[in-house]
Parts: C-alpha cells; structure tokens; sequence
C-alpha cells in the first residue's frame, strides 16, 4: 500500500512542477467563474428579480462536472503512455511493487488533482451563500460534491486504462477524449434514441454516464444505484489497466 | 546467488534465448558476451523479474523469478540499458523515489551518500533533462545500487560514455564487485577482459563458451604465440628459428622481428632463445602474445564460417575443433 502512495505522490507534484496543473486550473476556473458571474448578474437583473430567479449551487457544479470529464484526458494521457515512451517502465516493473499497486498509485495522483481543484471551486457555494438569503441549499450541494468526486474518479480511471495501451501520448490523448465523449454524451443518446423499446433502453439509461450524475446526484438525491455505478467503473478500469500491463510482461 | 537453468524465451515464432544454463556465485562479476541482438537483454529481463521465461527456471538470491518475483526484485538492482529516467525531476528527487519504492529505510541518508560515492552531489537539484550522458549513466547506477542489492543487473553499463567515463565506470563496478553479485552485459570485449571474473559468450540465444578471460584465451588457441625482436641486422634470423623443433608458423614482420607460433604441447622458447644467441643475434626481446578475446568472439559468434584461406587452413580446423569441445563442456 505504501508503494501506492509512493507513486501517487509523484505524479501529485509533478502536475505542480510542469505547467499541467496551472493551465487546467486556469481553464477550468476561467468557466467556473464564467457561468457563476453570468448567472449572478442575470439573478440580479431587473428581469431576474422579475421572474423570481433564485441561483442554485448547480450554477457552476453543472459545468464543473463537463469540464472534469474535457480536462482529465490532458491529466491522464501522460501516466503510463509516458513511462512506456522513457523506458522508465521497466523500472517500475522491475521495482518491487505489484501491478495494481503501480495502477492505483497512478490513478490517485490524478484524481488528488482533481480534487484539489474540486476543493478550490467550492470558494463559488461559498460566495453564493453570502449573496442568497437564506443562503445555499447544503442538500445539493453535498450530493453534487459527492456525484463530483465519484466522477472524477471514474473518468480518471478510464484515462488510465486508456493511457496504459498506448506509448504515443497523442494517441492516448486522442482515444481518451474519444472515450470520455463516448461516455458522456453518445451513450445518453443512444439511450434516447433507441426509444421505449424494453431492455435495452434500460440498459443504455444504466450505462448512461452523465445520466448517473445529472438525474439524482445533482438534484440532491442519493441513490445507491449511482453510486455503485461510478465505483464499479473506476474499479474495473483499474482492473484492466493492470491487466494490461500484466499482458505486456508477456509479450 | 543465480541459477539458471535450461532458460527458454520466445517472442511470437522467434526464439530469443535458447536453453541457457548457468550460474554465478557470490562477489562474482559475471559478463555476458555477445553480438546485438544474441538475447543478453532478454535474460536479463527476465532475471529481474521484467518479463517472464517461456520455459526453465531461474532464481535469483535463491528466489524463482516466477514464483516469488517480488522478493527477487527486491534483492536485484538493475540498470536498463537505455538507462531510463525521468527528465523533468531532479536527480535527488529521482532517487529518493526510487530509494521509496524500493522502501529504503532513511531514504534520504542513503541517496546523499550514493550521491557522495558516485561524484553527483554538485548535481543533486539538477534536473535530470540537463545531465551529461555520463552522470545520466551514474544515476542510473545510483538508482540500482539505492538498496543495497545483493544482485547487481548492468545492461551495457558503459554503452555510449567516452573513455575517461568508461574507465571510471568499469573502476566502479570492480569495486562494486567485492560486495555484490554482479551480471553485466558487453559487446565491447576487452570490457569483459578487464572487468570479470568469467565471461559468457552468448550468440543466437546460446551459450557459446564460458570461462574466466584468461582460460577461455588458452583453450583456444591451444597453441602460444611468440613474437621474437633482435637487435641490428636480422638476416637469416628466420630460418635460424625456424630450424628449432616446436616452431610452426613463422612470419617475419619487419627487419630483426618475427612472431611463430608454438606446436601444441611443446614449448620451444628456451631452445629458440639459444639457438638465437648462438647464431651471433642481439635478442633484445622474447615475449608470448595471446589470441586476444576479440578473435575467439569472432570465432564463436561467425555465422557461418567463411571458406578458409588456404594458408589458415591449419588454424582454422583447429579453433573449430575446440569450439565444439567448448560446447559440449558448457
């Protein structure tokens, strides 16, 4: 366990030590900051105050949950299409520390970035609180934070899995974007679009990615359904992640 | 320390490494000999616990390296060939991450101190994207010697350096040698000549010959060959020596000096010697040269032996005769 850390902490500071982390933040926030100023001075316009509009906390938690999804491939694409481009694979395998250990340690250096930002934007409740009387709905925005975090841990996840087949960051990279856009907005649709017709809707509404956080978490309710839902997403792309590396020791 | 036996890698429908067998023994430096491509780097990934045999076995610290490959892994320090590092960390910071997956109690004593013995601590917070080649190649070492490992694995550790850096190398691993177990890998022969103790000959995936240096020399060539210099005027020098029995082979280089070889089993040297005195010449110099490494290589490691020169005849049937005997002995 302790070699998870191990591993998890160096990507935590490499992403400080290169412009990665900064550059993110300062796309990510540039949005967040975009929708919450927009929808404060809509509130507090005259037709605001008109018809009555009262700014929620999913006025930056909505796109904070896209952007997570956009800006985890530049996070992930690197963790192990790099160390397989290096060389410095080798070491890694040839360290004594497990498959899943190196897997996981991987993942948790991304996802602590993703909470750090995460812990940052929730300076935007925040001031919101100051601005609304009386004051923010806590329901949401603990499940929202929650849906968020489930999330982001599932997305990067799947990234890792991505990066572990490639030694070309620019393909990791592009196959990571196809992936997560795969999973957010297609298989919704497909949902959709595949109508009323029984089983199949049903599956695709249960693998419907965004659907998990936009239907429940978001609106305040907790259902186990989702949640296991994101566990069971993070879990298995981990699981083949490893795999994966497994596999190459084969070759 | 390692045992390998009837070790067995194929990659797809190629096959890598052929049935080797061998072993080392304690504070022994073992060289692994052989052309690109014969299967050094493969053998040693899978000592390291990298990748796995296809079939065979092998234990590294009396560890199987399938079985129980976490714990060989933690008693092999293994420098890669390409010497792989990360360039956007600093060389402290790189091996004292290293030295933490490797779970290196006082971690950061350990790394100043191999910093100190390797000539780095200057470059300690430099990042390892700016480093020479050289200090890449001795953080690399620095980094498989982070924990004390009672196996030391260098692919090609001195691949690429300039020669006062291949001597610094070449000094370190000696003395590296007297606490650990070490298995380096070389094209370069004279490498192996100054550095091991006994050095393995690998082509196409098999062992061709293994001895010590200096034996493997000797069963060779069978024959000594001597290279005779006198003083003034050299003429007839040759047929003087040449009239001694247990001369063979005699070539004159140039005015005074000559070099013969020695029939197999005889040793003529004192009678040349007397028999050069005797005739009137000033023998400034008598001295036996071996066949060096560089030619038994290219014997063992031919592909197919080209069409021998009629002059070379002799010597040829020889060699091959022995390389079979070598085979059949390793």
């Amino acid at each position: 366990m302790i070699n998870v850390w191990t591993i998890a902490k160096r990507e935590y500071r490499l992403y400080f030590s290169s412009p990665v982390a900064y550059m993110l933040a300062f796309f990510l926030f540039l949005v967040l900051g975009f929708f919450f100023s927009y929808s404060v001075q809509i509130a507090s316009s005259a037709m605001g105050m008109q018809q009555g509009y009262v700014p929620g906390v999913d006025i930056t938690m909505q796109p904070m949950a896209v952007m997570l999804v956009l800006l985890t491939p530049a996070l992930t694409t690197r963790l192990l299409a790099e160390e397989r481009r290096l060389g410095t694979i080798e070491l890694l395998m040839t360290a004594p520390v497990r498959d899943w250990e190196l897997v996981v340690g991987k993942w948790l250096g991304a996802f602590m970035l993703l909470l750090t930002y995460l812990a940052v934007s929730l300076i935007y409740p925040m001031i919101l609180n100051q601005l609304i009387s009386p004051g923010v709905d806590q329901g949401p925005l603990l499940t929202g934070y929650l849906g968020l975090i489930l999330l982001s841990a599932a997305t990067v996840a799947v990234g890792v899995f991505v990066s572990s087949l490639f030694s070309n960051q620019i393909a990791a990279f592009a196959a990571t974007m196809g992936v997560v856009i795969f999973l957010w907005w297609i298989i919704g649709v497909i949902g959709q679009v595949a109508g009323q017709t029984g089983g199949a809707t049903e599956l695709a509404r249960y693998l419907d990615y965004s659907g998990h956080f936009y239907e429940n978490l978001l609106r305040g309710v907790v259902d186990l359904r989702d949640v296991v839902y994101y566990l069971s997403v993070t879990a298995l792309s981990l699981f083949l992640s490893a795999m994966s590396i497994e596999v190459r020791r084969w070759g | 320390m390692i045992r390998v036996e009837g070790l067995t890698k194929d990659y797809g429908l190629r096959r890598a490494i052929e049935d080797l067998t061998f072993d080392a023994q304690k504070g022994e430096i073992l060289g692994f000999l052989g052309p690109n491509g014969a299967g050094k780097t493969t053998t040693m990934r899978i000592l390291t616990g990298y990748m796995p045999p296809t079939s065979g076995t092998a234990q590294v610290a009396g560890f199987d390296v399938v079985d129980q490959s976490l714990e060989v892994r933690r008693r092999v320090g293994y420098m890669p060939e390409t010497v792989p590092l990360y360039p956007d960390m600093t060389v402290f910071d790189y091996l004292k991450f290293m030295a933490d997956l490797r779970q290196v109690a006082n971690a950061e004593d350990r790394v100043d101190e191999l910093l100190e013995r390797l000539g780095l601590l200057d470059r300690a917070e430099s990042y390892i994207a700016n480093l020479s080649k050289g200090m890449r190649q001795r953080v690399g070492l620095a980094q498989a010697l982070v924990h004390s490992p009672e196996v030391l694995i260098l692919d090609e550790p001195t691949i690429g350096l300039d020669p006062a850096q291949i001597i610094e190398v070449r000094n370190l691993i000696k003395e590296l040698g007297k606490d650990h177990t070490i298995l380096l890998s070389t094209h370069i022969l004279s490498e192996a000549q100054q550095v091991c103790n006994r050095v393995m000959i690998i082509n196409r995936g098999r062992i061709v010959a293994e001895d010590t240096p200096e034996r493997l020399q000797d069963r060779l060539t069978g024959s000594r060959r001597v290279s005779v210099q006198v003083g003034g005027d050299g003429d007839g020098l040759a047929s003087v020596v040449a009239s001694v029995p247990g001369v063979a082979r005699l070539t004159e280089k140039e005015d005074g000096r000559l070099e013969f070889e020695t029939v197999p089993g005889m040793d003529p040297r004192a009678e040349v010697a007397r028999a050069i005195i005797q005739a009137g010449y000033d023998l400034l110099e008598m001295r036996p040269y071996g066949v060096s490494l560089e030619e038994i290589f290219l014997q063992l490691t031919r592909d197919e032996p080209t069409p021998p020169q009629p002059a070379e005849e002799e010597m040829l049937d020889e060699s091959m005769s022995d390389m079979k005997d070598l085979n059949l002995k390793s």
